[in-house]
């Protein structure tokens, strides 16, 4: 919800410098990275080190993120955010713009990397974001608003990490942003306080969107709807157990889900894994035709034997004919 | 500092007022009683005209609180978004005056070096997180609403689903008007949660013409028995009264 006055005060070009008004740091604009409801993030330069730096012209929410970041960074040994640099005021054109800088994270989005590497890396992925979210909830926070948007995978080392962290909240208290699909409140299937399962629901439905690119809306009961959408796609199959029990809130910690998971990894490739999904990847209007076409033929396999005992029938009948019109001449 | 009660009263309309007092000076009687006015403009098919958009946001403007014109399909979280943005707003204007008389008359949250400022709004979101809020909520249902009833009703209890997360109290009350017989009519006593009007919403009739100066008059009349009541049991009550 970015108003146009944001976005002309807030708008850089490439070589534009911002310096800070405390700290009097120099960073120069390489290019605009994105912009959210809350600001503009730009990729910048300084002393030869590359950043991400937020710029907004709401110097309240963009300082809330920011102490989010920061207890963030304060969570040794989890990697899942951008470590926090700095932050102080742009004065630009008489009006003072807070901003912020954090590590500049290289990657690509999480479900263009599935897209592209095949859907082997759904669970593995998943694996490594079960494993960042046991070590932040086990130091009271939840993420909040875990979608594939915010999250990156990185580069050259394969590791999922997040970009935005502007929706964790503490446990307890109530999730400081959400995205509807991914809301557990939204899909009737429990509140919106923040604990462990909160975020375990949400990485279920991430799941659920590797498989279902373009998303889908709620219809009637919640759960039944995302049950049936799990069983129609094969890519799934191997998690159906553990996305039910993720979605339901059976899961108390992180630590249970990635234990069920690395199992379920862990079995043979063979058995359900890589070779419906390849199948699924190149191409994946195929599959459901092929089903279809499964179903077409037992049906006539069915009507050919109707057919058989039909002729065998008749031609019994015939000759019973043949021989009783013998029998009475 | 204490966590008190934030007062809101939460307008969802389509279109623009034709009967009774100017809706801005109803919301500027509001604010000056320590009462928020948020107003949320549904607009779907039919495009809002501007002057229903002026006055939406005169009232906003005049009622202390935050205004949005929404699509039906965002509802939910406009609905949710407003009502924080208003408590944030509220809380900051209280913590601000308190600076001032820490600070000096120029200060401002603003001209506090980052950290500092980190730690000022540290204290905003925890009181937006313990604080007791009282919701009224205003459901224009003159005609054209019609349609557009079911998504108010889904998008009212996707807010008590986000507020009752929170650490602090709840209270919603819902009115519409017009109502049967009188400019506004109360559908839903004080309650924790807004699960009832599952069932209310669904009958509700619409058409008439479209009170929303007098709704809002007579919706704070409400809270006033409210606050006289409760007056009695409780000192921390006028605490955000005179904020912004």
């Amino acid at each position: 919800m970015m108003n146009s006055t944001m976005r002309t005060q807030c708008k850089l070009k490439k070589g534009d410098r911002i310096t800070g008004k405390w700290n009097a740091n120099e960073y120069t604009v390489i290019k605009e990275l994105g912009y959210g409801a809350n600001g503009v993030v730009y990729l910048v330069e300084s002393k030869n080190q590359p950043f991400a730096l937020k710029l907004s012209d709401n110097g309240t929410s963009i300082i809330s993120e920011m102490n989010t970041l920061k207890s963030f960074s304060k969570v040794h040994g989890s990697a899942i955010g951008p470590y926090f640099l700095e932050a102080d005021d742009f004065q630009r054109q008489g009006s003072t713009l807070p901003f912020y800088v954090m590590e500049y994270i290289k990657g690509e989005g999480l479900l263009e990397f599935i897209e592209k590497k095949g859907a082997d890396w759904i669970g593995v992925l998943m694996l490594q974001l079960l494993t960042s979210l046991v070590e932040l909830h086990k130091h009271g926070w939840v993420f909040g608003d875990l979608k594939p948007e915010n999250l990156i995978v990185s580069m050259p080392a394969y590791r999922v990490r997040c970009v935005d962290v502007g929706g964790t909240t503490a446990i307890g208290r109530a999730i400081k942003e959400f995205t509807e699909f991914f809301d557990r409140g939204y899909w009737g299937l429990g509140s919106r306080k923040a604990d462990p399962s909160y975020d375990l629901f949400a990485v279920a439905m991430i799941m659920l969107n590797a498989a279902y690119p373009t998303r889908f809306s709620k219809k009637g009961e919640g759960y039944m709807q995302l049950k049936e959408r799990i069983i129609q796609k094969q890519v799934l199959k191997p998690y159906r157990k553990i996305l039910e029990k993720a979605l339901l809130g059976k899961y108390i910690s992180a630590e249970e889900m990635r234990q069920d998971l690395i199992t379920i990894l862990s079995q043979p490739s063979d058995q359900s894994i890589s070779k419906t999904q390849k199948v699924q990847k190149t191409k994946p209007a195929q599959s459901t035709k092929q089903a279809s076409r499964l179903q077409q033929k037992t049906r006539q396999k069915k009507k050919s034997h109707f057919m058989e005992t039909f002729v065998l029938v008749a031609v019994i009948s015939l000759l019973y004919a043949l021989y009783m019109y013998d029998q009475l001449l | 500092m204490e966590a008190g009660t934030l007062r809101q009263i939460l307008l969802i309309t389509d279109g623009c007022s034709n009967q009774g007092e100017d809706p801005a000076a109803m919301a500027a009687l509001a604010h000056e009683r320590g009462i928020t006015v948020n107003v949320i403009g549904v607009v779907e098919n039919d495009v809002i005209d501007e002057k229903g958009i002026k006055e939406i946001e005169n009232i906003a403007l005049s009622g202390g609180g935050v205004s949005q014109i929404v699509y039906a399909q965002q509802l939910s979280q406009t609905v949710q978004m407003v009502t924080q943005k208003a408590m944030t707003q509220t809380i900051q204007g209280v913590i601000n005056r308190e600076l001032k008389h820490i600070l000096g008359e120029s200060k401002k949250l603003e001209d506090l070096p980052p950290d500092t400022r980190g730690e000022v709004m540290e204290v905003v979101d925890e009181l937006g997180e313990t604080s007791k809020l009282e919701v009224l909520v205003l459901v224009d249902t003159s005609a054209s609403m019609k349609h557009k009833l079911p998504t108010v009703k889904d998008s009212l209890l996707d807010l008590s689903l986000s507020m009752n997360a929170r650490i602090g109290e709840n209270r919603f009350s819902v009115f519409v008007f017009p109502g049967k017989k009188k400019d506004v009519e109360n559908l839903l006593e004080w309650t924790p949660e807004l699960n009832a009007l599952s069932k209310i919403f669904p009958k509700l009739t619409t058409g008439g013409i479209t009170p929303t100066g007098p709704a809002i008059r007579e919706a704070l009349s409400y809270f006033n028995k409210k606050r006289s009541l409760r007056g009695l049991l409780s000192h921390d009550e006028q605490y955000y009264e005179d904020s912004m």
